[in-house]
């Protein structure tokens, strides 16, 4: 295709993404460098139905007038980045200066909020991606060779997960598991211990959420490893039964390598979606033990009366790089194969 | 002819109720839009305060639990989105400190004659809120377990502790007590509530520099790991909403909770009827020697925005009125404690009042308490786990507060 022909194809969309993703960004990332002004306070008798106090304010005037001369703020440069929410550079070093040993180091890094959300972050990126990408084969495959006419209604109900809303589909999840629900009770019953509770312990609230992911995403990589499957070449496979192959041989050495290049897309998908988890953190109540990226984000926005602009936009560009970095690999390996071909 | 009848008289009805809900508040022009939490008290307010709705003067209101989120960017639009917007003690403070509200003393001198004095929030010399409700958390308890067991409603967190274990102890529930611990908003809430039953304060006087009592927070955060091992094991889990089927479903019988939805737990139309009947209401308990419930009381009120035309902060000022009127108080007497002028207390207010004589403090109405109140929701699950100390968990609350309020301008 012609340049010319592609940029008139491609403009519009082009058009869009700089106005409603590149934009965006840039001015998140203009924000994360700004703090809010040194607030001029007050002191003054403040009443109330409950008496009378001698208590500080905000001279809103004051602000006003700081604000009206720059409106983004003070500059703070990369400050908010490594301040102890975020980075916390000068935490980290006095955690190795003043630590006895490795396992002091890591539990005292794990305490800091950045961190604490970044590891489950990358547990579940890294936990769910893989899982998803497997069952969802493991589903497809089966979808693939059941009779023809079950084939609608099962399809159907293999989507169901991806078709509730994140937000729906966690809380439907979180009632079951309550001690007073279907599965909460069943594994009461089973294990035979009533103080069995899948909310209590970080470990189980952990396994909950990963186990929510899997079922939420799964049928994303079966739709599309499905697809893939309806153009897997006959001949090959027919040839590989003449030459005696079985059931699992044909799908070991013909089918997963004509599907490879899906499994890279479903990752690299997977792996940008995880990364952002956020949905089963609010409808689980699991705050007490799993944050991540994005719950930090929301939290730094709604959790206040006065939200943390800047704090908020750090962690969001922080957000953005760790999915670049994430994707670097998968990206490279694309960039190789296109190379390779041309 | 009685058809006739009947229809003539159900006419007339019709007619008389249609101009008593136009309630004539002497407005002439303008237009009230009222942004507010949504409970029963509010959303009787609003009601009210719609009556002054005429030709020429349009009432529009939205009762949304996200108001808080709404209100800045609302009232920072020139004019302003809504003209009312209700408030409470925490809620107040990101209007005064963006100057989003204006004084409303020339309004309150005109039209405000049915005010106390105690209803005037007054900032720096000028009337910047009206309040029109107390609220503050409360025991509840189950008064035919408590009295089956020969106990009487706890006044300290120790007799509190004792009640529970005995009913432990004797079979009737294994997990009897219940709060909204969840990590978050709810719990810090119920770590200021506990601090200011101990004296201390908050912060050095004046500045915004965090100055807890070391002494007094530890002795909170014990108190608060004590009551999580008599509370289901969901505990982490429970805010003001969830914990209400709990005690519906008869598997608490003291519980710490909203004295605004105490109402709810004795309705007539409760889904358990007997255990309705059979809740209570008393001051909260006091902890350690201090004899102070430990509590924060909390005001509801409203703000008129800045950014409206005069015409109009009359207008929503006299609705506003209508809305907090007399009249309004006579049918709606068991909506909430009312701060208005012929409330009579009934069942459901005994706690908030009790924790009103026994000299519970009022939560802090300061610039930065909103920055502590999420840095303590942050930081207090894991000592309640057990995973952390007591000094750890206040150390971290300490470190997220003073980066939040760096960013925020208040500290250096």
């Amino acid at each position: 295709m012609k340049h010319k022909t592609f940029m008139a194809f491609i403009w519009p969309s082009l058009l869009a993404m700089i106005l409603f993703i590149a934009l965006p960004i840039v001015s998140v990332g203009y924000q994360s460098l700004f703090i809010e002004h040194e607030q001029v306070l007050k002191e003054a008798k403040n009443c109330g139905p409950f008496g009378c106090t001698t208590s500080v304010s905000v001279d809103a005037e004051a602000m006003n007038a700081l604000r009206e001369e720059q409106p983004a703020g003070r500059y703070n440069g990369l400050g908010t980045y490594a301040n102890g929410s975020h980075l916390a550079f000068d935490e980290i070093t006095e955690i190795f200066a003043s630590s006895q040993n490795f396992g002091e180091i890591r539990t005292r890094i794990m305490n800091l909020p950045f961190y604490k959300a970044l590891i489950f972050t990358l547990a579940y990126t890294f936990i769910v991606t893989p899982l998803v990408i497997i069952l969802g084969f493991i589903i497809a495959i089966v979808v693939n060779s059941i009779p023809k006419a079950l084939k609608g209604p099962v399809i159907f109900f293999s989507l169901l997960p991806m078709l509730v809303t994140p937000l729906v589909g966690s809380l439907v999840l979180f009632w079951m598991i309550d001690s007073r629900g279907v599965i909460g009770a069943l594994l009461q019953a089973l294990f035979q211990d009533p103080s069995l509770s899948l909310k209590a312990s970080p470990t189980l609230t952990w396994i909950t959420l990963f186990v929510y992911g899997v079922w939420h995403s799964a049928p994303f990589a079966f739709v599309v490893f499905y697809a893939g499957l309806q153009t897997v070449p006959q001949d090959t496979l027919e040839s590989a039964m003449v030459d005696g192959a079985s059931r699992w041989e044909r799908v070991r050495f013909v089918t997963i390598p004509y599907l490879m290049p899906l499994a890279t897309f479903i990752a690299l998908m997977q792996l940008m979606d995880n990364f952002r988890v956020f949905e089963p953190i609010i409808g689980f109540s699991a705050a007490a033990n799993a944050t991540t990226l994005s719950y930090l984000i929301y939290n730094d926005l709604r959790a206040a009366e006065s939200p943390l602009f800047g704090s908020a936009a750090a962690t969001s560009m922080l957000t953005i790089v760790g999915v670049i970095i994430l994707l670097l690999p998968v990206l490279r390996r694309n960039w190789r194969d296109f190379n390779r071909k041309a | 002819m009685t058809t006739f009848f009947k229809t003539s008289v159900a006419a007339i009805a019709l007619m008389a109720s249609a101009s008593l809900a136009n309630a004539d508040c002497g407005i002439e022009k303008g237009s009230v839009r009222i942004l507010s939490n949504d409970f029963t008290a509010l959303r009787v307010i609003a009601d009210w305060a719609e009556k002054c709705a005429t030709g020429s003067v349009t009432v529009t209101r939205n009762q949304t639990q996200e108001h808080k989120n709404i209100q800045t960017p609302a009232l920072t639009t020139n004019p302003a989105s809504y003209t009312v917007a209700m408030v409470a003690s925490n809620s107040i403070v990101p209007l005064l400190n963006d100057d989003l509200i204006r004084p409303l003393d020339d309004l309150v001198a005109k039209y405000g004659q049915q005010l106390n004095d105690s209803q005037k929030i007054v900032v720096d010399g000028k009337i910047m809120a009206i309040a029109f409700m107390a609220n503050s958390q409360q025991l509840f308890y189950r008064d035919d377990i408590l009295a089956e067991h020969g106990l009487t409603p706890p006044t300290t967190y120790a007799e509190f502790f004792a009640a529970a274990e005995k009913l432990r102890a004797a079979g009737v529930m294994a997990t009897p007590v219940s709060s909204n611990f969840k990590p978050g908003w709810n719990v810090a809430a119920e770590f200021v509530n506990t601090y200011l039953g101990t004296g201390a304060d908050f912060f050095a006087p004046g500045t915004a520099a965090l100055a807890l009592d070391h002494d007094a927070a530890v002795e909170v955060l014990d108190n608060m790991k004590t009551m999580t091992e008599y509370m289901s094991a969901d505990w982490a889990t429970y805010d003001s909403n969830a914990q209400k089927p709990v005690w519906e479903a008869g598997e608490a019988a003291l519980s710490i909770a909203w004295g605004s939805i105490a109402g709810s737990y004795i309705a007539e139309d409760n889904p358990s009827p007997e255990i309705a009947k059979h809740t209570s209401f008393a001051a909260a308990p006091t902890i350690g020697d201090h004899g102070i419930p430990a509590v924060a009381l909390w005001w509801d009120g409203f703000t008129i925005a800045k950014n409206i035309s005069d015409e109009d902060a009359e207008a929503s000022f006299r609705a506003m009125m209508n809305g907090i009127s007399g009249d309004m108080l006579a049918e709606n007497q068991e909506a909430a404690v009312w701060l208005i002028d012929g409330y009579e207390p009934s069942k459901t207010s005994a706690g908030v009042l009790a924790n009103l004589q026994g000299g519970a403090r009022p939560y802090p109405m300061l610039p930065y308490m909103g920055l502590l109140h999420t840095a303590l929701g942050d930081n207090l699950a894991e000592f309640l786990q057990g995973k952390e100390s007591a000094d750890q968990a206040l150390a971290d609350t300490a470190a997220a507060y003073n980066t939040a309020a760096k960013e925020a301008g208040f500290l250096n």
